[in-house]
């Protein structure tokens, strides 16, 4: 392989791990409420302007990080609560309207509270490149990539493993049964924000060095989430995943090899193409209609 | 049926009274331009209606087919020196075409891959007309000539006010003729099941792609119109934030409601006027007046009010 | 939250209604002189619009507070339109029928300026415009100014830098806003007449957190000497990061567009050794006391640093220099009447701004050369100018 794929490689990886989390965080949500949140991306950009502002006050980074991602479940339960759950039982897409409705709400809050100039977090461990087999990636890149991973695996325990996640992966599947059997739902839903917006600023956190922070980092970022989301088959977590990482190499091979001009539409020609040939998602074994 | 006892009459009486009457009250050109703004918007959420109220369908990328009915105007008649009519039909046609090509595959997705299969869309469509620069100008976008119908060039916003007064009426008046049709009745038995409707014998995919080809040639007449007037166009007239505000004026006026339509364009064009005074918290206000209507009128603002005067209907 | 919208667009309707009411009677001596804005305060440019609208705001102030021009106050009305020609068009005539202002010093951005042109030639007012490109002033349109260098300018600027450095092969990268690809068709278009070729030509989108791949790519490419960026805002500091990241060390070449602290601060140590050309007013600290925009350009910042608490960049300094010289126009006309205001911005001769010093005349409307440029280079997180 020569060094050049290794690097559009890991430029994929890194931006694709990114999508992955947002996408992640509206496969949960979808799971829980049937609802698509549009304000995913506004979760990720919370997690990394609070970050940086808590640090700029003066506190300790990893407390920094801690606010942030406290303050960001904060926000996330706080939507579910006055946004969400009031408009219960509405169409797909009034809920859509809503969510939309928060993100402009979130923007416009970060831009009241932190102004509208961009600003940057210092890398976790340092930014002098590493080299591996002649690619130059940087430790953060590491950092996003590894704590997708730890992420990826914790939730899949969580889901698997514990009370409170199986109890999740049974009301998504089945509400009424899941009622049936002492599930409450609106603790689940509530659950199911908190833990989005904790996916979402943990992986605004990880990517600020990177990305850099502003009012607006989380628009394309919850675009392209929503796409690894729907490609991988809506509500299907690992789906998502997988789906975040193909959307991110192919965007970083397409930038490397092809035009780098449409490499922003290379995301939305895949979602395009995979939703002709298989209307339910890539990764997904199709539903029927209730009538 | 005869146009005299259509569903609908009063209401389109009243539309045409208050276009009589408003010009009286609008003291300047500024308000003329914000009605004008309105009229043009109902026509695009008019025909977004059929499709999202009636067909039970969304669109996050309709304002794609605004922004290519816009720019074929635009290059048609300033690089090519068409004329501006001949233009407006051609960008139509293309809209038209493309729309019937990729209506067969997106109708058949459903819900959320329905949104994410029209988002995308319409995002693609941006890109190619940021990219390509050379035709379109690029991301600072270009200039529109005016428009001329046989030799007459309308100039100013009061003889616009008319021309738009005017496709606003045709186009009511189009689509409540279409939803009391035979077609309104079989999209309203998609919009309630469609695997019901199919059982009863409803071709769903062709009412499906009827609709949506039809509200794309209605955004796409609009899109020219609009080119036109302002006298310069941008890629985000086929954006994604665009499409959102289309989508949103329909919702918020009130689903399956031509004048819901109407009325949902004019508050979300008049809104973002006067929440100017709120200078830094405008996005604030903006995001949360969305999320409060949204919750307390769910079904927008027509139906809502519509329940509250007369308790009759559904 | 229905009783509450209600009662906002009451007293919204109300606002307006007044203002209607105040601006319908005619200009007395003691009317204020209105000054019509419109900005990217918010959205993809507000980098831009935002120092833009706390340098007009902090100044109108100032100006106020020292009494006024020509016996009166400035009454500054400003929208903001997120950088979005559709939301211009609207409040341009907002602001020419209704609200009726005097002059405009507005549009943060070329799209939003162009889509404002056709009505302001149309209703004949001044308008100062801080936007970018050069087609804004050329050809020239009689009631249209522009206070910001060009991108002309700036290309030219680099390349006779990158000639003096024995430079002949450059690979561009480019973001998609409409600076970067004003900027890039600048670099096209200018590269053979200045015996430049264009090597590597890639492009990367709105919003992108990682440019390595087209780096990546321009660094591989045959015979190439030097890179050039053209974007503006997080994308500046973000391709400075990538660029170090890969270890590439041929010459790095920025524009205008990256002239601002936040650029150096943001890119971690990636902007060291980057090239680029600046206003004056951005390394006014490092100019020589007898630069005769030191004194200008070193108040303003003083002024803008210490009421905002932000740091300098030059964008501020495009809405400074615009009401200045709308100011002295205003002030040596005698009066608000907009063909001898507009005959006055004609005259500006030798005016000395934050950006530049200013020549204005009937036929250019920008009135700044190359020479208004200083070149710099980045060195320990600092400009250091370059003779």
């Amino acid at each position: 392989m020569s060094a050049d794929f290794l690097q559009f490689l890991f430029s994929g990886i890194t931006v694709g791990a990114t999508y992955a989390l947002v996408g992640l965080g509206f496969s949960i949500i979808y799971n829980a409420s049937h609802v698509i949140n549009f304000a995913q991306g506004e979760f990720v950009m919370l997690g990394g302007m609070a970050t940086v502002f808590f640090y700029g006050a003066g506190l300790p980074m990893p407390l920094a990080m801690a606010m942030a991602v406290a303050m960001t479940i904060f926000i996330g339960m706080a939507l579910e609560k006055f946004a969400v759950e009031p408009a219960k039982g509405a169409s797909i897409v009034t809920l859509i309207i809503i969510t939309i409705g928060a993100s402009i709400f979130l923007r416009g809050l970060a831009e009241v509270l932190w102004g509208r100039n961009f600003h940057s977090l210092p890398p976790i461990s340092g930014s002098d490149p590493i080299n591996i087999g002649g690619a130059l990636v940087l430790p953060q890149s590491l950092w996003v990539v590894g704590g997708t991973i730890v992420i990826v695996i914790t939730l899949a325990w969580f889901f698997n493993r514990t009370m409170t996640g199986k109890a999740m992966v049974a009301s998504a599947s089945n509400p009424l049964a899941a009622r049936l059997v002492g599930i409450n739902l609106k603790f689940i839903l509530l659950l199911s924000f908190a833990l989005s917006a904790m996916l979402g600023s943990i992986a605004g956190i990880l990517i600020a060095p990177i990305s850099l922070a502003y009012p607006g980092v989380g628009i394309m970022l919850g675009l392209k989430g929503f796409c690894a989301a729907i490609l991988g088959g809506m509500g299907n977590p690992m789906g998502a995943v997988l789906a975040g990482l193909i959307v991110g190499i192919s965007e970083a091979l397409t930038a490397g090899y092809i035009s780098s001009a449409y490499k922003d539409a290379v995301a939305f020609i895949i979602i395009l193409a995979v939703l002709f040939l298989r209307p339910n998602g890539l990764f997904s074994t199709g539903g029927t209609e209730r009538v | 049926m005869s146009p005299l006892n259509m569903p609908g009459r009063n209401g389109l009486l009243a539309l045409i009274a208050t276009i009589m009457v408003l010009p009286l009250m609008l003291p300047n050109a500024f308000y003329f331009d914000i009605v004008i703004l309105i009229g043009l918007n109902s026509i695009v959420c008019i025909g977004l209606n059929l499709l999202i109220g009636y067909a039970g369908q969304i669109s996050l990328g309709h304002a794609g087919f605004f922004g290519i009915g816009a720019y074929f105007s635009a290059i048609l008649t300033s690089t090519y020196g068409w004329p501006a009519t001949a233009a407006m039909v051609v960008g139509a046609v293309v809209v038209g075409l493309l729309s019937f090509i990729i209506a067969r595959p997106i109708m058949k997705l459903q819900g959320h891959y329905l949104a994410m299969g029209t988002l995308g869309l319409g995002v693609i469509i941006t890109i190619v007309l940021t990219q390509e620069s050379d035709l379109t100008g690029g991301p600072d976008g270009m200039p529109v000539p005016g428009f001329s119908i046989f030799g007459w060039e309308p100039y100013g916003e009061t003889v616009w006010y008319w021309i738009i007064a005017a496709v606003l009426v045709a186009t009511v008046w189009l689509s409540l003729n279409l939803i009391a049709s035979p077609v309104g009745r079989a999209l309203r038995a998609v919009h309630g099941s469609e695997i019901a409707a199919e059982t009863l014998g409803v071709n769903v995919v062709k009412y499906k792609v009827l609709v949506f080809v039809l509200s794309a040639i209605i955004a796409s007449l609009a899109g020219s119109l609009f080119a036109h007037y302002t006298g310069f166009i941008t890629p985000d007239t086929s954006g994604f934030i665009h499409s959102i505000q289309l989508v949103t004026m329909v919702v918020l006026g009130g689903m399956a409601s031509t004048f819901g339509a109407v009325a949902g364009a004019a508050i979300l064009t008049i809104l973002p006027q006067l929440l100017t005074v709120f200078h830094d918290y405008e996005h604030l206000v903006f995001g949360a007046v969305l999320i409060g209507t949204m919750i307390f009128m769910r079904r927008g603002l027509v139906p809502t009010l519509a329940d509250l005067f007369n308790g009759r209907q559904k | 939250m229905k009783p509450g919208l209600f009662r906002h667009l009451t007293i919204a309707a109300a606002a307006i209604t007044m203002a209607v009411g105040v601006s319908n009677s005619d200009a007395k001596a003691a009317d204020p002189i209105k000054i019509g804005s419109f900005l990217a305060v918010t959205g993809g440019a507000s980098f831009l619009g935002d120092p833009e609208k706390k340098t007009l705001e902090m100044y109108v102030n100032k100006i106020n507070a020292d009494g006024g021009v020509i016996g009166r106050k400035l009454e500054l009305i400003l929208y903001d339109d997120q950088g979005n020609p559709a939301n211009t068009v609207p409040f341009v005539k907002r602001l020419i029928n209704d609200d009726k202002v005097d002059i405009l010093l507005a549009g943060s951005t070329t799209g939003s300026t162009m889509a404002a042109i056709p009505f302001v030639e149309k209703a004949g007012i001044p308008f100062i415009s801080f936007g970018g490109a050069g087609v804004i002033t050329s050809p020239v349109k009689k009631w249209v100014f522009k206070t910001p260098h060009t991108d002309t300018l700036a290309v030219q600027k680099i390349f006779t830098d990158m000639k003096a450095r024995g430079i002949s092969k450059v690979g561009l990268l480019s973001g998609s806003g409409g600076f970067d690809k004003s900027c890039r068709k600048q670099v096209q278009t200018l590269a053979p007449g200045s015996g430049m070729t264009v090597v590597a030509d890639e492009t990367h989108g709105k919003g992108d957190t990682d440019m390595t791949p087209q780096i990546t790519k321009i660094k591989g490419t045959a015979g190439v000497q030097a890179f050039m960026y053209c974007g503006f805002g997080a994308a500046t500091s973000i391709v400075a990061k990538n660029y170090k990241q890969l270890g590439a060390s041929m010459p790095h070449y920025q524009t205008h567009g990256s002239a601002s602290k936040s650029f150096i601060k943001n890119a971690e140590g990636g902007a060291e050794g980057v090239r680029l050309p600046a206003a004056a007013l951005v390394v006014v600290d490092a100019l020589p006391a007898s630069h005769p925009q030191k004194k200008v350009a070193g108040a303003y910042k003083a002024m803008y640093e210490s009421k905002t608490g932000d740091s300098i960049s030059s964008f501020g300094g495009h809405a400074y220099d615009g009401l200045m010289i709308a100011v002295e126009a205003i002030k040596r006309a005698g009066s608000t009447d907009k063909a001898k205001v507009l005959a006055e911005i004609e005259k500006t001769s030798n005016f000395i701004g934050a950006d530049g010093i200013y020549n204005l005349s009937a036929s250019d409307h920008l009135g700044l050369d190359e020479a208004s440029f200083v070149m710099v280079e980045v060195r320990n997180g600092d400009w250091k100018m370059l003779k």
